[in-house]
């Protein structure tokens, strides 16, 4: 029996990665939707996060009296990896839910919805980083060979985001009360982790940091883009939280896949 | 060459309400004795397939007749891979093709053109098998310059047209269908008619879910009646001196 979940969940990775075009398509297509006859398209993502970024900034660089030379790069960094993860995890509750129809009609392995989630987020995150590069490349950043570390972080954050999309996408379908759960745990998340403000206010309580999952995915994609280092704890806790997240996703959808369809 | 064999297939399928319907229910369990069948009294089941036995080979026809809720559809799904069995063995081999929601993944918005590729890219093909048969495809729909406008500009009989058109396109082992397809105006009607002929003849196993007896008895070679889950009857039908 459980050899049997077991190579049921390998055959759907394996015919995931097989489908790559009908996830492409579908992502593509979810964005496409959203911008449908809209002259700027997938970039009114861009635009609306300068004229945010744009705001904050003003606003904050006075409240916390630090330099809009310092304040803006990393307001623009925080404010659009903020932007990523927190959609990343929200959407994860919808994965299967949201695509019922296609889910009762045809075969397509599970995995199809999550990667279509987390490749429409890379997607909308290779838009708003245009506006990125114009902010750190007016202010004067060059984050160096450091800029490279991002790469390992992006790995990082989307293996959370895709064992997080089996994981709440499934838990999700169940019980239909974790999607208002997991957004309104986002919002307060957001006024606890450093993104408008900096993580050395917070200097007399470092617990509160430590403690919080999400500032280290935050911390290790940030630093990179600043051509700062983030702290090894900060790796450290991502790569801990990333590989447990993918162990018990996968003992998780290994176990409740051929349930799914039956939730929705 | 595909083959389908269902030994004891059993498929129950919960039914989730608020609490507040469960609670309810295990107060009325204690006055009405328990109708409902329930795993360790917590939900309630709906035995939708009940220790199902066939084994279905190349060249057959299978026709499925049965009530509202005999389990017809829900026998369909489960071939086509969307429901997994809850009891018994279901080998499905071969590729396998559904036809019951044929407008699945069109994009309103999208062109007559850009949705032949979505949904052949839904149905499992590459764009260079969709390419290879996007002429024919545009041809049989009969639409012209249409296809370059958004679907949405369509009437849902030409929607209907196109969606037909793509998804009988398709080649597989096994086809399931549920109501033999019928689009379109008069001629169109006609046209789309033998086509669906010309794919059932092609395609090895059918298997087609059907309210008209008649119907059935002209294009099946097998008929099988569901009552309840159950086959109450599994038979070869004579075919007809055409």
């Amino acid at each position: 029996m459980t050899a049997g979940l077991m190579a049921g969940t390998f055959a759907d990775t394996a015919g995931t990665l097989r489908s790559w075009r009908v996830w492409n398509l579908l992502a593509v297509q979810d964005i496409r939707q959203r911008y449908r006859r809209s002259m700027l398209g997938p970039f009114w993502f861009t635009l609306s996060a300068l004229v945010s970024i744009g705001a904050l900034a003003l606003v904050y660089t006075h409240i916390f009296k630090i330099p809009i030379e310092r304040y803006l790069p990393f307001i623009s960094t925080g404010f659009i990896l903020w932007g990523f993860l927190s959609s990343l995890i929200v959407e994860s509750c919808g994965v299967f839910t949201s695509s019922e129809g296609i889910i009762k009609q045809i075969n397509l392995p599970f995995g199809v919805h999550v990667m279509r989630m987390a490749w429409r987020n890379l997607i909308v995150l290779a838009h708003n980083s245009v506006a990125l590069v114009v902010i750190l490349a007016l202010m004067g950043v060059n984050p160096g060979w450091n800029g490279l570390l991002v790469v390992p972080g992006l790995i990082l954050a989307l293996v959370t985001a895709l064992s997080l999309g089996y994981l709440l996408g499934t838990l999700s379908a169940r019980f239909r009360d974790i999607p208002p759960i997991v957004g309104s745990l986002m919002q307060v998340l957001f006024y606890v982790t450093p993104v408008i403000w900096t993580p050395d206010l917070l200097k007399e309580r470092p617990i509160l940091l430590a403690g919080n999952p999400l500032y280290h995915y935050l911390e290790i994609l940030r630093a990179p883009l600043l051509g700062q280092t983030a702290p090894p704890s900060s790796w450290m806790a991502a790569c801990g939280m990333t590989a447990a997240l993918l162990l018990i996703a996968s003992l998780f959808f290994a176990r409740f896949r051929t349930r799914i369809a039956f939730w929705l | 060459m595909g083959h389908i064999i269902a030994r004891d297939v059993v498929l129950d399928f919960p039914v989730y309400n608020s609490l507040n319907r469960s609670f309810k229910n295990t107060v009325l369990r204690a006055t009405t004795g328990g109708q409902i069948a329930s795993d360790s009294g917590r939900h309630v089941h709906v035995r939708s397939l009940d220790h199902l036995n066939f084994s279905f080979a190349a060249g057959e026809r299978v026709g499925l007749v049965g009530h509202n809720g005999s389990g017809k559809t829900t026998l369909l799904r489960a071939l086509s891979g969307v429901y997994t069995p809850t009891g018994g063995d279901l080998t499905v081999k071969g590729r396998v093709t559904s036809l019951l929601d044929i407008s699945l993944g069109l994009d309103p918005d999208a062109t007559g053109h850009e949705n032949i590729l979505l949904r052949g890219i839904m149905m499992g093909m590459t764009p260079r098998e969709v390419a290879a048969k996007a002429n024919e495809i545009a041809e049989f729909t009969d639409l012209g310059d249409y296809l370059s406008m958004p679907l949405r500009t369509y009437s849902s009989g030409m929607q209907m047209r196109l969606a037909f058109a793509v998804s009988t396109c398709v080649d597989a082992d096994i086809l399931l269908m549920d109501e033999w397809l019928s689009v379109g105006d008069a001629d169109f009607q006609e046209r789309a008619t033998e086509r669906l002929k010309r794919l059932v003849d092609r395609t090895p196993i059918l298997v087609l879910a059907s309210h008209a007896p008649d119907f059935v008895a002209s294009v099946c070679t097998r008929l099988i009646e569901l009552s309840h889950g159950r086959i109450v009857a599994d038979r070869p039908i004579e075919q007809q001196a055409a």
